[in-house]
């Protein structure tokens, strides 16, 4: 049994409230992949009896906390060239291996941020199709379709007001069918082959949230 | 057989002009700087290079394409914060890009050192990067087609050799090293260190020297360590 953190269901989740609730979701031994950005936050909350490893996708098994200016050392980089260091047990390897571990399976859980996320859990979160954007894709398509499951961070709303959790992505799609949950500051999301089940809501009412997304919750 | 050259000139030496041409490194870890001046200082032209990303600054990668000498660039991730000689390029059209999830660049030179014709992959099934690529579902999923990228000289950094070739890394430096010394016709290695046979424990060898062709040591700290890394 996993004691959840507690917090106050009247307001939206803080970023860090989020990171620390999707801390306490990861069973203890899983490994998991944290992405890029957001999602690395995650890594500040696991209390280190959990035992569970971190990998980051260019190379490593073992992801220490980011690297202070003394320690930085330039071989030693996560996903996001970012700086870290390396914990008792820490491996290393080449980039075939390192997503033969996702693409095979092996992995438990990876947390990545997201443009839009479909009830169905389509993801979009590579692209946005702008003209004149340059595209960049680095992991994100080997990691949506390889870890088991799929857990999406993101605020619920753009800047605009606009859901991100939405009937179908209107974004270019990263996976089909690959995201199993989604932490947002106004609730937490089960997408299941059912439908959309709202875990738990933050700072909105359960109805009110259904319709804004403009979705018929599933009852867990 | 792996011979040692005396420098980076040397060791890029003969590469011919439209070359397909792999280049080691993640952001900086592991990005062979003195080759690829090396291989600016060669003038050879209309090279298409296969690194993860698209070069950082105006070092290393970024001014190999700066200097002109690249037609196309095969990579994951060309934009980042300090891309700006590729964004240039590219906006100008004056750079071809083909983007690869990271995965399937690994796994598609992977493929060619290893002698396998192509391989199905469920990355980006449904996604506008496996758009006209063959598809099949096997035992309930779905792939895509995806054949090899095969290198006519890979360029690559490694933390120690001996003379025969045998290769070890440092922490994620390694990260591409292996794979594009299978890949590639020639592969070219600089190293921080070259030991006699012997100096390497077999043990912990990770590109077996049958895989390398030139190697050279380069010693001291490269222009893009610390500052690379503090991005």
């Amino acid at each position: 049994m996993i004691m959840q953190p507690a917090f106050d269901a009247t307001r939206p989740l803080s970023r860090d409230d989020l990171a620390r609730l999707v801390a306490a979701d990861i069973p203890p031994g899983s490994y998991v992949n944290l992405g890029i950005g957001q999602p690395t936050r995650v890594a500040e909350f696991l209390d280190t009896s959990r035992r569970v490893i971190l990998h980051t996708e260019n190379g490593m098994l073992g992801v220490g906390p980011q690297a202070s200016a003394d320690d930085v050392d330039p071989d030693l980089l996560n996903a996001g060239k970012i700086p870290i260091t390396e914990t008792p047990g820490a491996a290393y390897f080449d980039h075939a291996e390192s997503f033969a571990m996702m693409r095979g399976g092996h992995l438990d859980i990876c947390v990545l941020g997201a443009f839009q996320v479909s009830f169905a859990g389509d993801l979009a979160n590579w692209h946005t199709g702008a003209p004149g954007a340059i595209p960049a894709v680095g992991g994100a398509m080997d990691i949506a379709i390889g870890a088991k499951e799929v857990f999406v961070l993101m605020a619920l709303f753009s800047k605009d007001g606009s859901p991100k959790l939405v009937p179908a992505c209107t974004y270019p799609l990263t996976g089909v069918a690959c995201v199993s949950r989604v932490y947002t500051d106004y609730g937490v999301f089960v997408l299941t082959d059912h439908g959309v089940v709202a875990r738990e809501t933050y700072g909105i009412e359960r109805n009110d949230l259904a319709e804004r997304l403009r979705v018929t919750f599933h009852e867990a | 057989m792996a011979t040692v050259v005396s420098d980076a000139d040397e060791a890029v030496s003969g590469i011919a002009d439209g070359s397909t041409v792999l280049i080691g490194g993640f952001g900086t870890a592991g990005q062979p700087v003195e080759l690829i001046d090396a291989l600016i200082r060669s003038g050879v032209r209309d090279l298409a290079v296969v690194n993860n990303n698209a070069g950082n600054g105006r070092v290393g990668l970024a001014a190999l394409l700066a200097n002109g000498q690249v037609r196309k660039i095969i990579c994951s991730f060309p934009r980042q914060a300090d891309s700006y000689v590729f964004d240039e390029l590219y906006r100008a059209g004056k750079v071809e890009l083909e983007l690869v999830p990271q995965g399937n660049l690994a796994e598609r030179m992977r493929a060619a050192g290893a002698g396998i014709g192509a391989f199905y992959c469920p990355t980006g099934v449904g996604t506008p990067l496996s758009e006209g690529k063959e598809r099949r579902t096997i035992d309930g999923r779905d792939y895509v087609l995806e054949y090899p990228i095969k290198g006519d000289v890979a360029l690559i950094k490694a933390l120690r050799a001996d003379t025969l070739g045998n290769l070890v890394y440092r922490k994620t430096a390694r990260n591409f090293g292996p794979v594009m010394a299978m890949a590639a016709k020639i592969t070219v290695v600089q190293a921080g260190e070259i030991v006699p046979p012997g100096g390497i424990d077999p043990e912990v060898v990770i590109t077996p020297g049958i895989f390398v062709d030139r190697l050279v040591q380069v010693t001291g700290v490269g222009p893009l360590t610390r500052a690379g890394a503090a991005r």
